[in-house]
């Protein structure tokens, strides 16, 4: 039973995986594929979460530590660059 | 008893991050999105982080798992922050049935200057001659 929790939450992030990507492939404008990436690397934290748990390998869990972080810092340089890059959408 | 507590939260922060995705695929702008994914994404991660805390039960994984869940509730709010600014500083469309932008009008986009707030006619004898030099200045400048 426990193993089939396991499967359920890979098979739920999977599928959240999937429709991020969908979102990031169509877009339409910039800072929604940097939605997207976000959501993207805090469900990969989610996975190692769940693989922590399926294997039992608490190493994993300073992954997800720098990822969040990594993350976050990406999304900033993202808005920033977005911010001062001067590029608007109806020029 | 463990084994259980884990699968509850394992399976429900998969699905809050599953309700995350489905919103920011079917969500009809970016402001609508960021709400899905920032809230819902960092729940779930954040649930996740619970049950693998409470399956491992040392004190260095609970310690770690907290510190997983600080970071995102510190970082979420400020990056969704920075990317909305940006999208609204681009001009990114927003949804047709959204009825108050109430920064329309009253931002630059080529000198990122928000202008002070509509004159109003107010009873405020000390406020009001501040507020009409400050936009004289802003609209000359």
């Amino acid at each position: 039973m426990f193993d089939y929790a396991i499967f359920v939450a890979y098979l739920l992030l999977s599928l959240a995986l999937v429709l991020s990507f969908v979102r990031l492939v169509l877009g339409p404008s910039l800072p929604d594929r940097v939605v997207a990436l976000e959501l993207l690397a805090s469900l990969t934290v989610g996975f190692i979460g769940v693989a922590v748990v399926a294997t039992g390998r608490s190493a994993f869990l300073d992954v997800a530590m720098v990822l969040a972080l990594t993350a976050f810092l990406a999304a900033i340089a993202f808005a920033r660059y977005l911010e001062k890059g001067g590029h608007r959408i109806d020029d | 008893m463990i084994e259980l507590l884990t699968a509850v939260f394992l399976v429900a922060g998969a699905g809050f991050m599953l309700i995350a995705a489905l919103g920011l695929l079917r969500m009809p702008d970016l402001l609508t999105r960021m709400h899905a994914t920032t809230k819902a994404g960092v729940l779930g991660a954040g649930l996740i982080m619970v049950g693998a805390a409470i399956f491992i039960g040392q004190l260095t994984v609970v310690v770690k798992a907290v510190a997983v869940i600080a970071f995102l509730i510190l970082t979420a709010p400020v990056a969704a922050h920075a990317i909305g600014r940006a999208g609204y500083f681009m001009g990114v469309p927003l949804w047709s049935q959204t009825h108050t932008d109430e920064l329309e009008g009253r931002y630059d986009p080529e000198t990122h200057i928000l202008a002070s707030g509509p004159e109003k006619p107010s009873g405020n004898d000390i406020q009001a001659p501040r507020e009409n030099s400050d936009s004289d200045s802003s609209r000359s400048g």
